[in-house]
């Protein structure tokens, strides 16, 4: 095992996180490897949601610590130990956030070339043919059709729009993901396509992600170990397939034996 | 593995001390003791079935062995490359890592990605372990083909295929890495004859080559061709 | 008709205070002037006054002005490089009444010039100050529409969304189709819109002697370029900016380096380009140029407008 292997790539240390005396998050803690998936299950209201705000930098925990180790620098406190600009910098050039509507995650007012290449004239592309050649080659490793790379986001299907989000989010080469249901509005069969190129696309590039799902057959696909999630606590942890052949707690046993077994 | 002697005698997989107890919340939290205090193991290049009466924990075993189960007492050894590593209490990066490279699983069903084309979901594990994607197709052609799946199967996502062609790919996906500790549930459950007999001579290759081999076969045939040894589970005994 | 643009200092309307503002509103609005000097390009927030003209008048513009100008100065005002339209015309109008400055249409002249949409075409010097009238100060407005949002892009200098901006106009017309108010960065460090000017005069804005002032009345903003301050225009490496270029000259002056404006002569289509800058063209034809249609208009009155 390598050293990389034994870092994590991004570490939470009893995190809490409230709204006036509502307890979203509670005493959460848990680490990511590199390349490693995680999947965050449980029902709506458990807290899943606020605690993804808190690791991806956007809301800051009133107790508790998120520690990312960056590319070049080593782990640091995520709210603490960066200053803003430093963590948005953070945002632009090593993570990807990809919202359950696409139109959180896209401006639908540009191209879908210019969606993807937003990305990399943020961080400092100034060369049009080398930006238009990377949006093309996204458009097609999310199998969207090139023909399509100056048309409105606004026109193209949820599926789609789904797609061109993965691949703004992508074409930057991330080092770590965060995924929101992000087959969430979309029909099953247009679900199993992109659980396939999600999967696809993170194993290839060797990602790591955290995905906030409350589906358990997705969390299965994509996620390499589960945290289940209630009343803002982590009520159970492990590999996905141990926690949904075998979970122990409670909440876990009636989560999973609530689905119905396709 | 060596034992406290420091002789090493060829195991690859050893549990000892194993306890694995359901607790059904769902149900009034009522407990179902599976097996405790339960020691196991099993030698490269060795096949050991698991038998015993229906119901006694063969599968619950199996799928202990496989890290898929949590057990509540006891350790899990596993040479995994040149270390020794514990699979009751490894994280879950390393069990991961053990699966990829050491330890394959056949189970009884086949659970993909529903669009994944038959011939990737073989090649899958290969290109995982790092081989490249035409050395790792190569390898997967030639298993579906000695598994006598047509061809034209090949590029169509195995969802629609009947049962027996299923478990075919799923044996295919199982064998097509070469690992040291191969678990086998029922691998030829809802196999034909001549289909039954490549599984077989997939088994004997694995041993050949030094894989330890734990199978849950029910039936007879293949396990007397393939069983070095049988391993009676603690329950089936007791009900015997 | 001859519009008098040039006239003597007079006494000013008593009825007000100098140039309309009181003091203390004066003072204020140079806090804010000092400081968007001293930040080049920033927008500073100004407690905007009501003026005796409607937002889109030049509002802002007028208040800077207002705040800058003395009994000794010579104002010129101009829009769309003309002296003589409406706009400039009241606002010329205004000022006389409330200051009593001298008033030129000559450029060389003025001391101050306030414009709408136009740097004029001959170079000003240290110690003139050009007021921009400005209708929207945010250049990544049309992109990012959360105040709060671009704030913090010019604090951090997050500025790759104005790109996708230019991205999107090569995808869509091949080459960068943005022709005025084209986006600059102003020191290195701040994104500045130079107001609806053509991108023919972003040219003129870097390192120049004088000093720009920019006026957002509705927004309430105001920012500036300090003389010798370096402007540029955005680009990408394989489409670098350039400015509009002519195949006609000034129908008038026969001008070949000026902004042309095109004018429609009649029904039947006849047009004919000619100089935006007025003060310019009539410079160019007291010196002798005459361009293509010039020897037949001489008498004309100079300007767009036949």
């Amino acid at each position: 095992m390598t050293k990389d292997d034994m870092t994590p790539i991004l570490s939470v240390d009893r995190v809490t996180r409230r709204f006036g005396d509502l307890v979203a998050c509670r005493d959460v803690s848990f680490s990511l490897q590199a390349g490693e998936v995680l999947g965050i299950v449980g029902e709506s209201g458990s807290g899943k949601t606020t605690l993804l705000r808190v690791l991806s930098g956007t809301l800051a925990p009133q107790a508790g610590e998120v520690r990312y180790a960056l590319r070049d620098r080593g782990p640091f406190d995520l709210y603490r130990g960066l200053s803003e600009p430093e963590r948005r910098w953070l945002q632009r050039t090593e993570w990807g956030v990809v919202h359950q509507n696409p139109r959180d995650g896209l401006r639908m007012g540009i191209s879908a070339g210019g969606n993807i290449g937003e990305r990399l004239m943020a961080v400092g592309a100034r060369h049009y043919g080398e930006v238009r050649g990377a949006a093309g080659d996204w458009m097609a490793k999310v199998e969207l059709d090139l023909g399509r790379i100056d048309d409105s986001p606004a026109e193209f299907s949820g599926g789609m729009q789904q797609r061109l989000q993965f691949a703004r989010n992508l074409v930057i080469q991330p080092r770590l993901v965060f995924m929101d249901e992000p087959t969430g509005g979309l029909d099953v069969s247009v679900q199993a396509r992109l659980l396939d190129l999600i999967r696809g696309l993170t194993r290839e590039l060797g990602v790591s992600a955290i995905l906030v799902t409350h589906d358990l057959a997705v969390a299965r696909l994509l996620a390499d170990r589960l945290i289940v999630m209630k009343d803002g606590r982590v009520v159970e942890e492990g590999l996905t397939d141990q926690v949904l052949d075998d979970p122990t707690h409670p909440y876990s046993q009636l989560l999973v034996s609530s689905v119905l077994q396709a | 593995m060596k034992d406290a002697s420091g002789i090493d005698d060829g195991t690859v997989l050893r549990a000892s001390g194993l306890a694995k107890t359901f607790v059904l919340h769902t149900q009034g939290g009522v407990e179902i003791p599976v097996f405790a205090g339960l020691d196991f193991s099993v030698r490269a290049g060795e096949c050991v079935v698991l038998s015993g009466r229906s119901g006694c924990g063969k599968s619950t075993l199996m799928r202990s062995l496989y890290a898929n189960y949590r057990v509540d007492a006891g350790r899990i050894e596993i040479r995994h490359e040149d270390r020794i590593v514990d699979l009751a209490t490894a994280p879950a990066h390393e069990i991961l890592a053990v699966r990829r490279r050491t330890l394959g699983h056949v189970s009884q069903f086949l659970r993909v990605i529903p669009r994944v084309a038959t011939i990737d979901i073989v090649a899958q594990p290969l290109r995982a372990a790092g081989i490249d994607a035409a050395a790792a197709e190569r390898r997967a052609a030639e298993l579906l083909a000695r598994l006598n799946l047509p061809s034209r199967l090949w590029k169509l996502a195995p969802a629609t295929f009947s049962g027996g062609e299923q478990q075919r790919v799923n044996i295919a996906h199982g064998f097509a890495l070469a690992r040291p500790v191969l678990l086998l549930d029922e691998p030829t459950a809802s196999l034909d004859e001549g289909n039954r007999n490549v599984v077989i001579e997939l088994i004997e290759e694995a041993k050949r080559d030094g894989a330890a081999i734990v199978a849950i076969c029910h039936d007879h045939e293949v396990r007397n061709a393939i069983a070095d040894r049988l391993f009676e589970m603690p329950g089936g005994r007791l009900a015997a | 008709m001859t519009l008098v643009m040039e006239t003597e200092r007079t006494a000013p309307d008593e009825t007000y205070n100098f140039a309309y503002l009181d003091e203390e509103t004066k003072r204020m609005i140079r806090r804010a002037i000092l400081k968007a000097m001293a930040v080049p390009g920033y927008q500073v927030p100004f407690g905007g006054r009501e003026m005796p003209l409607p937002y889109g008048w030049g509002t802002g513009g007028i208040q800077v002005t207002a705040a800058v100008i003395g009994p000794d100065d010579v104002l010129k005002v101009i829009d769309q490089g003309a002296d003589d339209t409406t706009n400039a015309v009241s606002i010329r109008r205004f000022f006389r009444r409330v200051t009593g400055v001298a008033t030129t249409g000559r450029t060389v002249e003025a001391t101050i010039v306030q414009t709408r949409h136009r740097i004029p075409e001959s170079a000003l010097r240290e110690g003139q100050i050009l007021v921009y009238q400005v209708p929207i100060p945010e250049p990544l407005r049309r992109i990012e529409p959360r105040e709060a949002e671009t704030r913090k892009l010019h604090a951090y200098r997050e500025y790759g969304l104005m790109h996708v901006r230019l991205y999107e106009d090569i995808a869509r017309f091949g080459r960068i189709a943005t022709s005025y108010d084209y986006p600059v960065m102003v020191n290195e460090r701040y994104l500045m819109a130079p107001s609806p000017t053509p991108k023919f005069d972003n040219p003129k804005m870097t390192a120049a002697p004088f000093l720009q002032l920019f006026g957002a009345g509705r927004e309430k903003r105001i920012y500036a370029v300090p003389p010798y301050t370096t402007v540029t225009s955005l680009d990408f490496d394989d489409h670098p900016f350039d400015v509009q270029s002519w195949d006609e000259v000034c129908a008038l002056c026969g001008a070949a380096d000026s902004f042309l404006d095109e004018v429609v002569l009649d029904d039947a289509g006849k047009r004919m380009f000619v100089c935006s800058d007025t003060d310019y063209c009539e410079d160019r034809r007291a010196a002798g140029h005459v361009g293509p249609e010039g020897a037949d208009e001489a008498d004309a009155p100079a300007g767009k407008k036949p």
